[in-house]
């Protein structure tokens, strides 16, 4: 079922196409030597190129290049070998220059592509239309003098990747995994660290509305969404405006707008009223980059696996289902930690014990894979005792609480509160014959032909043991004492 | 290509130049006779020609990933017409 | 001996020899900066205690045995070079209050060097002129004045005028300047002395306040060709900082003013021959091309067929970029701010007060051509006529060695005269433009007086990173022409 917005006049479909502003992970800036680390008191980590002082002139980072063009050969886009800064004119008071320098005509990374997987298991492929490099603007801050705004240089300058998609996105969801995959690559790549709430990811969301069938129709740009849950909720609600503009008559303008979270609204931009006209010009400070076929083959064999590949390669190598697996790649320390947990063991049972117990865990203790306080190796020591038979399935479980809490080692845990799995079979036949001896009457109901039963003896006997019998011996002895 | 009042305004506007309405006629003389002269390009035939931005012919230099610059507050702000502590300060913009 | 009257490579010979201090060699000059600035308003600041201490400095080494290529002599800095911790303007009042916590690469070379600076020499406003009378400081004196009529007041051409002035006058022995479109060889000319404009990406731009950065170049004035060479082997080399700089060694540009022009073949341009040019201008060439013959050169006449097209071509690129460039001054961070009801009119409002009628007009013209709707039928245009015009250079490189041509199409003029049309200032620059579009190396060299008077210099242009020939070639045309002749305001008079 695609998704539509139900107007009065009948269903419209929307059409969204995402720029994302991905902040580079590098030590200096863009085109200046100061530093690029969140946090650092005001204007501290600002060069005279940043604060554009008269007669200074940037300098390009070669790290910065190389993420960028790490981050193409990762999103399956062509790697431009020239590329070209331009400015980009517009004035505001955190761009110190009265420009930006972004690249306009000529890229860095053109055509590429992203798959994305829905919630119903399909998967939809959305193209990226191109990849730039630019600068960071500074910060103004409005909320500390009635009358004023502060200005703080210390982002003006730092290096950013701007991804903008085609308007292939049909939906808020698809939208949303669209997001999360795009992070997840750009995690796995090391060239953004994808926290939007410090800003370092960032959206300008373009959206449309039309009939099913139609051309596009007029787009609104809605600026600076800083989650991936705003995202979607800013596409549906600036989607319902339109929708309501068009039902009533009117036409949507383009626009820059801006989403207000608080009150689930998306409003005009005062500020950027005539910023249409940017007057882009090749920067003349700068030369056309041009980048060497060695160099890029080079930066290509250094890149990690990435998700879509890791992804198939635990379809088929751990014979895991296409959600497990999914699930397990979203993130680069949860592949890492399911493999150390899955390497030499039972992988689907693996998978379980990730995505199930430990995924519990984490979330109710509000910890990430990163500082999990069971790690990998104990992990699968527990699934080891598992396998030969030292404790059962149930047991584990208990066992696993343990290791949560206390962050001991399973061997230890098992061995202090004695939950070793008794594998004596007399001491179960023991236990077997006082359960049977205890319930006649379900004995002579069992031996009727109340087959159901059985499972009533195994649960007593088990109880009786203290859930440390091994279930197989017990199942065996049950069915030799009533046979 | 001739610039009328509305025009320079629009111009004056984006490079964030105040003109009074008294001088705008002036400045629409000025700059026509300007533009009027540089049509002569016109007459140039540069089909299939490169544009040229600039008389350096070589490729951009880059430098290494190291943090050399920076750590000066005082001399950022040194010159500020108005500061805030270490922020520099503006008339409140409205977003 | 009048210190004042000392070439540079004379300085730096009587210097090391002791037979005078850098303190007596400075106080002069600063005593005739005092006597003659008010008159010529060549300073905009002039740095006498800096200046005294420097050349104190300058003693103490060369009291030592220790000496660099530039220990001990004097010079002044166009206000256009950031200066650490002295008033940077470009000649903008949007400028005016501006202390550069920084030195520019070139002047920093030049200190390294052992220069001691005598002060910020006038500038039109961001270097957009062609007479220094869009200085916010007032405007400069030309040195010379006219036999007939010694009440005119002239010119020094522009840019750099406050520099040329200065050096003409003796009031420093040399000068920085930045030529875009001709400000250092045209004030040369309308001075009476040398003016060179290296190839761009000789002289880092590094801490010089831009105009059109693609356009830009920093280079030397002085008395002698020489001269001229000693500095630029200062101001020049690689510099990290600056994207568009080359990286490649400095020759020994001095030793290349003592060169054989002997074979060399020395183009002449037919498109530099035009409609009413003066007929001394014209007279003053042709004798430059016989010395040139004299000397063993051969003469050719070649062709730069979009020459016509360079100057509006100019009047296009440099305003563009200029008005880009130009944005940073907003009153935020730096220089001047007039208060206004927001930040828009702030913004509008300190730029419409900090900036002269002739930048405004370039930033207005620049933005439009720019913007949204015309870039392709101006910018673009101009940057494919710029291709032409680079072309033609290195096709005529290909056949001659050099060009020789007239710097400027007139002597100095008088303040107040060709400012009635904004276009009749921008053809003072019609023979220099084309070397800045290709950015190709050129040199002013005095070779004459007109009938009044007045010096008229030629041009030599050469291949890209050959200055060496440019020196060559400029040297000869000196020595031949033997140009002697004294401005009537200057140093020691």
């Amino acid at each position: 079922m695609s998704y539509a917005i139900e107007g009065t006049s009948g269903t419209w479909e929307i059409v969204v196409g995402l720029e994302v502003h991905a902040q580079v992970i590098s030590r200096a800036k863009l085109f200046s030597g100061a530093a690029t680390e969140f946090g650092a008191p005001p204007n501290s980590q600002v060069s005279f190129v940043d604060a554009a002082f008269p007669g200074m002139l940037p300098v390009i980072n070669r790290e910065c290049v190389a993420q960028a063009v790490r981050t193409g050969l990762g999103l399956n886009a062509h790697v431009n070998v020239v590329s070209r800064f331009d400015r980009k004119n517009y004035f505001y008071a955190d761009l110190p220059a009265g420009y930006q320098i972004s690249q306009y005509q000529h890229p860095i990374v053109g055509e590429g592509r992203i798959e994305i997987e829905l919630a119903d298991g399909s998967t939809r492929e959305i193209g990226i239309t191109r990849l730039h490099l630019e600068q960071d603007a500074g910060k103004s801050l409005h909320d500390q003098h009635p009358t004023k705004s502060y200005i703080d240089l210390n982002r003006a300058g730092v290096a950013l990747m701007e991804i903008v998609s085609e308007p292939d996105i049909r939906s808020p969801e698809e939208a949303g995994a669209y997001l999360r995959k795009l992070r997840s690559i750009l995690r796995y790549l090391g060239t953004c660290d994808g926290n939007m709430e410090e800003g370092s990811m960032r959206a300008d969301v373009n959206v449309s509305v039309r009939r099913h069938g139609e051309p596009y129709r007029t787009r609104c740009e809605v600026k600076n969404v800083n989650s991936v849950r705003f995202v979607m909720q800013a596409i549906e609600v600036e989607a319902k405006r339109q929708v309501q503009v068009w039902e009533e008559g009117g036409a949507v303008q383009q626009e820059t707008r801006l989403f207000d979270s608080a009150r689930g609204t998306t409003r005009s931009m005062r500020s950027k009223e005539d910023a249409h006209d940017y007057r882009y010009f090749p920067d003349p400070d700068l030369l056309p980059l041009v980048l060497d076929e060695d160099w890029i083959a080079a930066l290509k064999a250094k890149l990690p696996e990435l998700p879509d590949a890791k992804k198939r390669r635990f379809m088929q190598d751990y014979g895991l289902t296409a959600y497990d697996a999914g699930v397990l790649v979203a993130e680069q320390a949860t592949a890492e930690y399911y493999e150390t947990v899955a390497r030499g063991r039972d992988a689907k049972i693996a998978a379980n014990w990730v995505t199930g117990d430990l995924f519990a865990a984490l979330n109710r203790a509000g910890r990430t894979i990163a500082d999990s306080p069971v790690s990998a190796a104990a992990l699968g020591g527990l699934l080891d005792l598992m396998a030969d038979s030292t404790i059962s399935g149930r047991i584990a479980k208990d066992v696993f609480e343990a290791m949560v809490e206390t962050g001991a080692e399973p061997a230890d845990i098992v061995a202090q509160k004695g939950l070793r799995q008794v594998t004596d079979t007399g001491a179960i036949d023991a236990a077997v014959a006082a359960v049977l001896a205890a319930n006649g009457d379900k004995v002579a109901e069992y031996k009727g032909g109340r087959d159901k039963l059985f499972g009533f003896f195994v649960g007593q006997v088990m109880k009786a043991m203290a859930g440390k019998g091994n279930p197989g011996l017990v199942n065996e002895a049950l069915k030799r004492a009533l046979a | 290509m001739s610039l009328d009042p509305a025009t320079i305004r629009r111009i004056a506007t984006l490079a964030r130049i105040h003109v009074e309405d008294a001088e705008l006629a002036t400045l629409a003389t000025e700059l026509n006779g300007i533009l009027g002269w540089i049509e002569q390009l016109n007459e140039v035939n540069v089909d299939g020609i490169e544009p040229l931005a600039g008389a350096a012919q070589m490729a951009l230099k880059m430098r290494e990933d190291v943090v050399t610059d920076g750590g000066y507050p005082e001399k950022i702000l040194g010159n500020a017409p108005e500061r805030a502590g270490d922020f520099y300060a503006v008339p409140k913009v409205v977003e | 001996m009048i210190p004042t009257d000392l070439t540079i490579a004379g300085a730096r010979d009587a210097l090391r020899q002791r037979a005078i201090t850098a303190r007596a060699l400075t106080e002069a000059h600063l005593a005739a900066i005092e006597a003659l600035n008010p008159r010529l308003n060549a300073y905009i600041t002039v740095t006498a205690d800096r200046a005294l201490a420097q050349a104190d400095a300058a003693d103490a080494a060369l009291s030592r045995g220790e000496f660099a290529p530039l220990t001990g002599i004097p010079l002044a800095i166009k206000d256009l070079f950031c200066t650490e911790g002295v008033r940077t303007t470009a000649g903008s009042r949007i400028l005016g209050p501006f202390i550069p916590p920084y030195e520019s690469t070139v002047t920093a070379n030049l200190l390294r060097d052992g220069a001691i600076f005598l002060g910020k020499a006038n500038v039109d406003e961001f270097a957009m002129g062609s007479s220094n009378m869009t200085s916010g400081f007032g405007p400069v004196t030309n040195p010379w004045q006219r036999r007939q009529d010694r009440s005119a007041v002239l010119v020094p051409g522009g840019s750099s005028g406050g520099s040329a002035s200065a050096v003409s006058a003796r009031i420093a022995m040399g000068a920085t300047g930045t030529d875009t479109g001709g400000s250092i060889r045209q004030p040369a000319s309308f001075c009476g002395i040398t003016g060179m404009k290296p190839t761009y990406g000789r002289c880092s731009r590094w801490g010089v306040v831009a105009f059109a950065s693609s356009l830009d170049h920093p280079g030397p004035f002085a008395r002698s060709v020489q001269d001229c060479a000693i500095l630029l082997g200062s101001m020049a080399g690689h510099d990290p900082k600056d994207s568009t700089s080359a990286d490649l060694p400095v020759p020994d540009f001095e030793a290349a003013c003592a060169r054989d022009v002997r074979g060399l073949r020395i183009g002449v341009p037919r498109e530099y021959r035009m409609e009413g040019m003066p007929d001394d201008i014209e007279r003053l060439w042709q004798q430059g091309l016989g010395w040139l013959r004299d000397a063993g050169a051969e003469i050719i006449d070649v062709s730069l067929p979009h020459t016509k097209y360079g100057l509006t071509t100019y009047y296009i690129v440099a305003p563009a970029e200029a008005s880009s460039n130009l944005a940073r001054y907003d009153g935020v961070r730096f220089g001047l701010r007039e208060d206004g009801a927001d930040l828009r009119d702030l913004y509008e409002r300190t730029r419409a007060s900090g900036f002269g009628a002739e930048v405004r007009r370039r930033v207005l013209i620049g933005t439009y051509v720019l913007s949204a709707g015309y870039y392709d039928a101006y910018y673009l245009r101009a940057q494919k006529v710029r291709a032409l015009i680079l072309r033609d250079f290195t096709e005529v490189f290909a056949q001659v060695d050099a060009l020789v041509t007239p710097t400027a199409p007139s002597a100095a003029f008088a303040q107040g005269e060709n400012m009635d049309d904004p276009i009749k200032m921008y053809l003072n620059d019609v023979f220099t433009v084309p070397a800045n579009m290709a950015g190709v190396p050129g040199i002013s060299v005095p070779a004459g007086l007109d009938a009044n008077g007045l010096p008229l210099g030629l041009q030599v242009i050469g291949r890209p990173f050959d200055e060496q020939t440019v020196f060559a070639v400029g040297a000869a045309l000196e020595r031949a022409a033997g140009f002697d002749a004294l401005p009537q305001i200057r140093a020691g008079d």
